[in-house]
């Protein structure tokens, strides 16, 4: 009995929600293994073993020198033949959900995506997350290997030492999977991003105007931090959508969300939920992001903003 | 070029989701419905390649009767033609979803000749399984790649890019393709009202949905415990910038 963790990584740089589904494993039986694949992740295995990875199994393969999702979801198939663990997880990002769907398909085996709790019997009771956060549902889980990724944050990343032993894995790989693998990049010049940034300033429907951000943009550039915005904004063309805060855009993390002119639906909170601290300002007093905030200003977003940006400049002198 | 959407029809909550006391499904009653942004702009995708490139799209759903609104608002924003798999309940898992999905599409290639390309929303806004479209490609032996959001169309062949942590990925595929598509790849325009009334016309083909349950079978839906927060007024309008800047100290956000 054996639970197989199938890492993300990108070219060799490991993913951290990784970690996460390590610890989930371990929440489900005492042997781990994990699975890597492409030989660029061959120096994971000391860090997976940390946490608790005691086999890493090691799959090296042309075809697997860059992402590609079928080429990664066949892999993951051949292994869960050839291995037969008892379930088979990944991290619930957008690679692992997708590597997952791929592994299910091909070996036709339910996957069940987002999963935050599991008790195991002959049939799995799972608990998974819907409406991106919003809502849980209960589930039973029937297959051979249960095929599941675990929800981001449910599980925190932790230490428990275990081998990390190297072991190859052959798999056999048609070539036309080559059709789906990255065949071109263009990598992001690092700096903050609104998923990383500490402070978020983020403007709503009540902002009015692509023009009237300007003195949310002034705040967020004072603070060191960036701008959101709602999909009341995106949808109105007034921003791009990557700076779209929510279920169908980012989820933010920041020490401090300001939420300016924002109502708080449901689909926008799970995307702020995970800030440390939420400021709401709003005119209305019983506004959802008011009600769910730690702090509140009640009042029209264009008077108390650039009155915060004015006295922010007045102790600066 | 022949494009095919596939959009599922979801309620519209606002500031909280109510269940149903036999906890089985959302409390509805005073919900409009809609389908997720994400197949929003798929099918917004699949009107400007029809545009630019000639050619007929096709929208499927399955779902309740009822989802004949989701497939006249797609028509209404320009798609040609409309599916549906009706089925009793809001929703079947996501196996026996796209079991019916592919058998349907089967059907339709069938006699119409083959879709170029067919798009998927990334995922649906509800249930969130991340594998229909995936499934229906496995079934048709067709490439996809999902967390598309740009597509450009070369004769058969197609660019697809995506977003990483790390940057843009970019995939070649040729098509027969499929692709499951992420809000932002473009702005979904507004229906017109000549088609709206337009919409209202067009014939709405059925297909009977058939397929075996899946593995994954719901059980209950529960909401998910928030801490109730006691919100701190720092005051109103703007004489509350004083505090608010104290605040910003206090957290040691200005420095
Ligand atoms: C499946 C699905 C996915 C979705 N995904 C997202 C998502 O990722 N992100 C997202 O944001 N939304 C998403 N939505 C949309 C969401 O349901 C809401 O429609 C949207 O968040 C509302 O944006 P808003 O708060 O800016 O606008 P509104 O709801 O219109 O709120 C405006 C607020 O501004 C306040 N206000 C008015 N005037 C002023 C003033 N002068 N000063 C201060 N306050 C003022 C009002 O009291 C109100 O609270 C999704 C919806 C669905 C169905
Ligand atoms: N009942 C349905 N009818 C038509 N398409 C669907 C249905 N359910 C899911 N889909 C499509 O499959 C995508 C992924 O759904 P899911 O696997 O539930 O996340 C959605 O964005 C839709 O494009």
């Amino acid at each position: 009995m054996t639970v197989l963790v199938v890492v993300e990584h990108d070219r060799g740089a490991l993913s951290p929600a990784s970690l996460e589904a390590l610890a989930a494993a371990r929440t489900i039986d005492p042997v781990v293994h994990a699975l890597t694949l492409g030989e660029a992740a061959d120096g994971l295995a000391t860090e997976l073993g940390t946490h608790g990875a005691a086999v890493v199994h090691q799959v090296h393969h042309d075809l697997l020198c860059d992402f590609g999702p079928e080429a990664w979801g066949e892999s993951v198939a051949q292994a869960v033949r050839a291995l037969r663990p008892t379930s088979a997880l990944s991290c619930g990002t957008d690679r692992g959900n997708e590597v997952m769907a791929q592994a299910a398909a091909r070996l036709d085996l339910p996957f069940v995506a987002n999963v935050i709790s599991v008790s195991e019997a002959d049939v799995w009771a799972v608990t998974r997350v819907r409406w991106g956060g919003s809502l849980l549902e209960s589930c039973t889980l029937t297959a051979a290997t249960k095929l599941l990724t675990v929800s981001h944050h449910a599980f925190e990343a932790s230490e428990s030492p275990a081998a990390g032993t190297p072991s190859t894995l052959t798999v056999e790989l048609d070539p036309s999977l080559a059709r789906t693998i990255v065949t071109d990049r263009v990598e992001r010049a690092a700096g903050v991003t609104l998923a990383t940034s500490a402070l978020v300033v983020g403007g709503g429907r009540a902002v009015g105007s692509a023009e009237a951000f300007a003195p949310l943009e002034e705040l967020a550039a004072l603070l060191g931090g960036v701008v959101g915005c709602s999909r009341a904004v995106t949808n109105n063309g007034w921003r791009n959508h990557t700076d779209q805060v929510g279920q169908t855009g980012t989820r933010i993390a920041p020490d401090l969300y300001m939420a300016c002119g924002i109502s708080g639906a449901i689909q926008h909170w799970v995307g702020a939920m995970a800030s440390k601290k939420i400021l709401a300002i709003n005119t209305d007093p019983e506004a959802n992001m008011v009600s769910k905030a730690d702090y509140a200003v009640i009042g029209d977003l264009h008077k108390v903003i650039p009155a915060i940006t004015a006295e922010i400049l007045r102790r600066r002198g | 070029m022949k494009v095919l959407v596939c959009v599922k029809r979801v309620p519209a909550p606002g500031a909280k989701i109510n269940i149903t006391a036999d906890g089985l499904a959302i409390d509805t009653a005073y919900l409009a419905f809609t389908t997720s942004p994400h197949e929003e702009c798929a099918v917004e995708e699949a009107v400007q390649l029809i545009e630019r490139h000639g050619g007929e799209s096709t929208v499927l759903t399955l779902g309740p009767a009822e989802a004949d609104e989701q497939l006249r608002y797609a028509a209404s924003i320009g798609v040609n033609k409309a599916v549906l798999l009706p089925i009793d309940s809001a929703e079947w898992d996501p196996q026996r979803t796209a079991a019916a999905i592919t058998s349907a599409i089967q059907g339709i290639e069938a006699t119409d000749g083959p879709f170029d390309l067919i798009l998927f929303g990334n995922e649906s806004a509800d249930a969130g399984n991340f594998q229909v479209g995936v499934r229906v490609a496995h079934a048709l032996a067709r490439p996809i790649v999902n967390g598309i959001k740009g597509i450009e169309i070369d004769d058969d062949s197609l660019r697809a890019r995506r977003e990483s942590d790390a940057g843009v990925e970019v995939y070649s595929l040729t098509m027969p393709a499929v692709l499951g598509v992420k809000e932002g790849i473009n702005l979904p325009r507004y229906p017109t009202l000549k088609g709206r009334l337009g919409s209202k016309k067009i014939e709405v083909g059925q297909v009977v949905a058939e397929a075996m349950l899946g593995g994954q079978q719901m059980v209950s839906l529960v909401q998910s415990s928030e801490p109730a927060t006691a919100t701190i007024m720092l005051g109103n309008g703007p004489e509350a910038a004083p505090a608010v800047v104290d605040l910003l100290e206090e957290l040691g956000i200005l420095k």
